[in-house]
């Protein structure tokens, strides 16, 4: 059997969870959870960790050197590294809209990166 | 070229003396190893025109600082750094307190001390409003006032290289070596500087100095003074400067209205070894707030906004050491410069004058000595109509920058042409950062304008020069690599 | 000449609270500016590049960018005059009773600014090392939280390469994660109280992420360095005490000190505005009015908040406010005191008019699961609200019903654990 504690970040509660499972999360099993959202985000954590991830990258505007960006959704956990090391390579034009796609389906993960904020200059 | 004068150090002595030679038809260098004036012990320092009363006739010390405290409306009116005659009181609570103020008033009127006055209770609580109503009694001097220390050295250097004299920052004096009557000094850096007659006002490192030129030998005795800066609402600020009845080798810790409207706590009074040891402790911070409160009770942690340390370069015999070198020649030592050195610097700038007119230093007047600075405009200073009209002339003037000084752009872009091309360079010449969110909000823009300005990355600016480096590079220098981090199972 | 202008309402302050406000303001058809010292509308948002905004307020996660351009459409769609670049250095109420804000700008210089209403809306700034005096010396590598959040985000600069974290603020662990995220190695965050100040939430994504260590109840007793920080050292506390016999060294080259937020009110106690100690903000009445007629406040500058969602809100209810004084509706008098009690911190507003539905917002002073909020007036429990959850890093609301303000007379507020019942 696999052991993991988690801290439930579904509300300001943050209910201790403990989780145990055996091979490839068969019988998963999680306690400590005060509600259903608990068992839910222990499971999302331990079969697929991900996260919305932010950053900046370089910009051609004298104004705004740096562009924020963010995935359109939880990118998984093992790109994240990837992502970043990518962006902060990249160098893009200005005028961008918030929403714009900077990268599309990044490495087949389904995961665009936008561009959260609209830069004229 | 062989200067006919080389200034070691520009603190409150080296750019008084420097100020003071450029009235002369004489080429004078001014050395710091420092990258900006003022840096060593004088910016740490409380800022107290002293008013004469604290020491012996018989000390050189007291004649200075005598002295040097009657030049101050005249250097004021010249240079324009803030400077105002707030008036200094001492506070007593015990008879045997008392005692001491008594004594220290028979000093100050045999000192000629101008004005000196014994209070009883009511008196001095009329004099100072916010003073604890346990006092007894203490006495009071008219003469005596605070300045900004740094602003004063900024002028005095700016008022001596307009007429002449020249500036070397980061210049660390290594080797000297002296043929045919020139002294030919080396930095660290491999720099060389020759010069007939040298100074030496390098403050801490005076002893350090004096054994490069193969002169006296003596120690620079360290000596820490901790200092806190409570915000300009705090309501502890009193109209004069409040001292306690002194103790043995310190004035004790006073409670200072700033000339910018701060108020400042401090300072102790430490022997150390390190020379560069400047920090602060929380002991320290302790002793200075109940000390005070005792003076003032109204001083409340609560306004603190910062602390800083300075040293005091002390002397075995507590005096000044100003003199002709007895085993080096043409070689004047200004060693030894503690408290009340700020105060006796312009009488310091004239002494040293004489003395090198004494080792056959030929002193010319110049005929063209521009005499004033021209008056610096400061935007919490302006009325609105004033500064309506220095917008029309540079916009910049009513960008403001620093939000809790009211510093605008138009100050930090003075600041960084005049050479003040460091974080710390600008905060101290504009007041930027110097505020209650301590550059939180402003650095940032600073950075920005001092890169735009001086064609520097603002990665590569530093706080203080050296390797107070601000930053480590640009984003993407360092690679994210986050699984390896502490070897967990990784993001 | 120095030009003058004259608007309805003037909000000092484009971050959330001010754009809020102002769309309420402007929407009801009332001629309202907002000034900003920035070129751009939104605050500190701009710089708060992460997400986890706005699922309250617009129901979806956004980043601070994406939250302070949405409020900011609203603003201009509302037809909220802007002008940015601009410091207001002044607000003055002239013996008329009106009310005179001087600002400075490069593009206009000196303008004065009328209004019928002010709105503050500036805003906190973050307490610095000074403030807590931590011992050591004063090296280059120190900054606020925020400080190098804006290094990071918005110059692309990278404040150091190996940081130790004061304090366990929200903004905090938001950077530790940041840092990481740049390259930048987090040695630890050090806290000195026994639970952190940020949320769960936080604490989970932004350390144990990382396996970034938390230091609870430990304290940065020193700062090492001449030039560049060298290193710091921790101590653990006991009591609230530094055991500096048990202090321990961790080299960094940066220190970051996330250590609370002060509402920024320089500006409104020159005005005349009375401050709440408790707060840092002013003391307002149920209408958000501060003590000076006219002037009214909302958002950071009147209490911390931890959502920005909340501020949203509060804004927009204060500038209803506004706008029932702008339509002739009877000012501050009438209301009678409120006052927090035992476990809390604080309470907003400050007074209340009797009759008048009106929400309060807390911060408690003690961490537990199972807390009950009483309002009691003249020995009488009004209302009483139990909360499963209650941390310092969160802040209480109450909605009390006009139906139970009926009376004159103090109200005042507590909080007791529920096992006490």
């Amino acid at each position: 059997m696999k052991k993991r504690d988690l801290i439930c970040i579904s509300c300001p509660f943050g209910c201790r969870l403990h989780a145990e499972w055996s091979g490839t999360f068969e019988e998963l099993k999680i306690t400590g959870n005060r509600c259903p959202r608990g068992a839910a985000y222990a499971d999302r954590e331990l079969r697929n960790p991900a996260r919305i991830v932010t950053a900046v990258v370089r910009s051609t505007s004298a104004e705004h050197p740096w562009l924020p960006v963010r995935t359109d959704r939880e990118l998984p956990k093992p790109l994240i590294d990837a992502l970043l090391n990518r962006l902060y390579r990249m160098r893009v034009e200005v005028p961008v809209s918030r929403g714009d796609i900077l990268i599309e389906n990044f490495e087949n993960s389904s995961v665009n990166v936008i561009f959260s904020s609209t830069t004229t200059r | 070229m062989v200067y006919d004068v080389a200034v070691i150090g520009a603190g409150v002595s080296g750019a008084s003396t420097a100020w003071r030679l450029s009235r002369y038809q004489l080429h004078t260098v001014l050395l710091e190893w420092r990258s900006d004036v003022g840096f060593g012990v004088s910016k740490a320092n409380s800022g107290i025109i002293h008013a004469g009363f604290h020491h012996q006739l018989s000390t050189l010390k007291a004649r200075l600082e005598i002295r040097g405290n009657l030049m101050f409306e005249a250097l004021q009116h010249e240079l324009g750094f803030p400077f105002r005659r707030t008036g200094i009181l001492v506070a007593a609570f015990s008879r045997e307190e008392m005692a001491t103020v008594h004594k220290l008033y028979e000093q100050g009127i045999a000192n000629g001390v101008p004005g000196m006055e014994m209070c009883g209770r009511e008196r001095l609580l009329q004099l100072e409003k916010k003073l604890n109503p346990e006092v007894i009694g203490g006495c009071f001097a008219p003469g005596g006032g605070t300045i900004e220390p740094y602003r004063y050295v900024f002028s005095l250097v700016e008022s001596a290289t307009r007429n002449g004299v020249c500036l070397k920052c980061d210049f660390e004096v290594a080797e000297a070596s002296r043929a045919e009557d020139v002294w030919r000094i080396r930095s660290s850096s491999g720099a060389e500087v020759r010069a007939r007659y040298v100074v030496n006002a390098a403050g801490l490192f005076a002893d350090r100095v004096s054994g490069i030129f193969g002169a006296e030998e003596f120690t620079i005795h360290p000596r820490k003074g901790e200092e806190y800066l409570l915000d300009r609402s705090s309501a502890a600020r009193p109209e004069r400067v409040v001292f306690p009845v002194p103790g043995a080798h310190s004035k004790g810790v006073l409670v200072i209205p700033t000339v910018e409207g701060t108020t400042m706590i401090g300072p102790t009074s430490d022997a150390v070894d390190d020379k560069f040891d400047t920090a602060a402790s929380a002991e320290q911070m302790q002793r200075i707030l109940s000390h005070v409160r005792n003076l003032i009770p109204g001083v409340s942690p609560r306004d603190l906004i910062t602390s800083f340390a300075g040293l005091r370069p002390v002397m075995d015999n507590e005096d000044f050491y100003i003199a002709l070198s007895e085993k080096a020649p043409a070689f004047v030592q200004v060693a030894g410069i503690q408290s009340p050195g700020l105060t006796a610097s312009p009488a310091i700038g004239e002494y040293v004058k004489d003395l090198l007119k004494s080792a056959g230093l030929p002193l010319l007047e110049k005929v063209h000595f521009a005499v004033e600075l021209a008056p610096r405009h400061e935007v919490r200073h302006e009325s609105p109509a004033a500064l309506d009209r220095l917008h029309s002339g540079n916009p910049a003037w009513t960008h403001i920058v620093c939000r809790c000084e009211k510093i605008s752009e138009a100050e930090i872009v003075e600041a960084v042409r005049k050479g003040h091309t460091t974080l710390d360079g600008v905060k101290f010449y504009t007041r930027a950062g110097m505020g209650r969110c301590q550059g939180g909000f402003c650095a940032a823009r600073i950075m920005r304008i001092i890169s735009r300005e001086t064609g520097i990355p603002m990665e590569e600016l530093t706080k203080k020069g050296g390797n107070s480096r601000l930053a480590a590079g640009r984003l993407g220098d360092l690679p994210v690599n986050t699984a390896e981090v502490r070897g967990g199972e990784g993001a | 000449m120095i030009q003058e202008e004259k608007y309805e309402v003037a909000v000092i302050g484009a971050g959330a609270a001010g754009l809020c406000a102002a769309t309420v303001c402007a929407s009801a058809g009332r001629n309202t500016l907002v000034v900003d010292r920035e070129e751009h509308p939104g605050g500190i948002l701009r710089q708060c590049i992460h997400s986890g905004f706005g699922l309250r307020y617009f129901k979806e996660e956004l980043t601070g960018p994406e939250y302070a351009e949405r409020v900011a459409e609203k603003a201009e769609r509302a037809g909220v005059r802007f002008r940015f670049g601009t410091t207001v250095v002044s607000i003055r109420r002239e013996t008329d009773g009106a009310l005179c804000l001087t600002s400075l700008s490069t593009a206009e210089g000196v303008r004065i600014i009328r209004a019928d209403a002010v709105i503050l809306a500036m805003g906190c700034r973050e307490r610095t090392r000074g403030n807590l005096a931590v011992p050591g010396s004063r090296p280059a590598g120190v900054f606020t939280a925020g400080a190098a959040q804006r290094l990071l985000n918005i110059e692309g600069i990278l404040p150091g390469k190996k940081a130790v974290i004061a304090g366990s603020g929200d903004i905090g662990l938001i950077m530790a994660r940041r840092l990481t995220w740049a390259g930048i190695r987090v040695e630890a965050v050090v806290e000195i109280m026994p639970y952190p100040a940020g949320l769960t939430r936080n604490i989970v994504q932004c350390l144990d992420d990382f396996h970034i260590p938390l230091l609870l109840e430990h304290s940065l007793v020193n700062i090492l360095g001449h030039g560049r920080v060298e290193a710091v050292e921790v101590a653990p506390l006991s009591r609230g005490v530094p055991v500096t016999e048990r202090k321990f060294r961790i080299d960094c080259d940066t220190v970051l000190f996330s250590v609370g937020l002060i509402p920024e009110n320089e500006l409104s106690a020159e005005a005349g505005v009375e401050l709440n100690p408790a707060t840092g903000g002013p003391l307002v009445d149920s209408s958000y009015e501060t003590g000076v007629p006219g002037i009214f406040a909302c958002g950071n500058v009147l209490h911390v908040h931890d959502l920005v969602d909340f501020v949203s809100e509060e804004a927009e209810h204060a500038a209803r406010m506004v706008l029932r004084r702008l339509d002739g509706s009877d000012g501050g008098s009438g209301q009678f005191p409120v006052r927090a009690e035992s476990n809390l911190k604080y309470v907003v507003p400050n007074r209340f008019l009797p009759g008048c539905g009106t929400r309060f917002a807390f911060r408690s002073l003690i961490v537990c699961d199972d807390g009950v909020l009483e309002a009691e007036q003249n020995g009488k429990i009004l209302l009483s609200k139990r909360f499963s959850c209650v941390r310092p890093a969160e802040m209480l609301t109450l909605e009390v019903p006009g139906s139970l303000l009926k009376e004159p007379g103090e109200l005042k507020f507590r909080l007791r654990k529920g096992e006490e019942i």
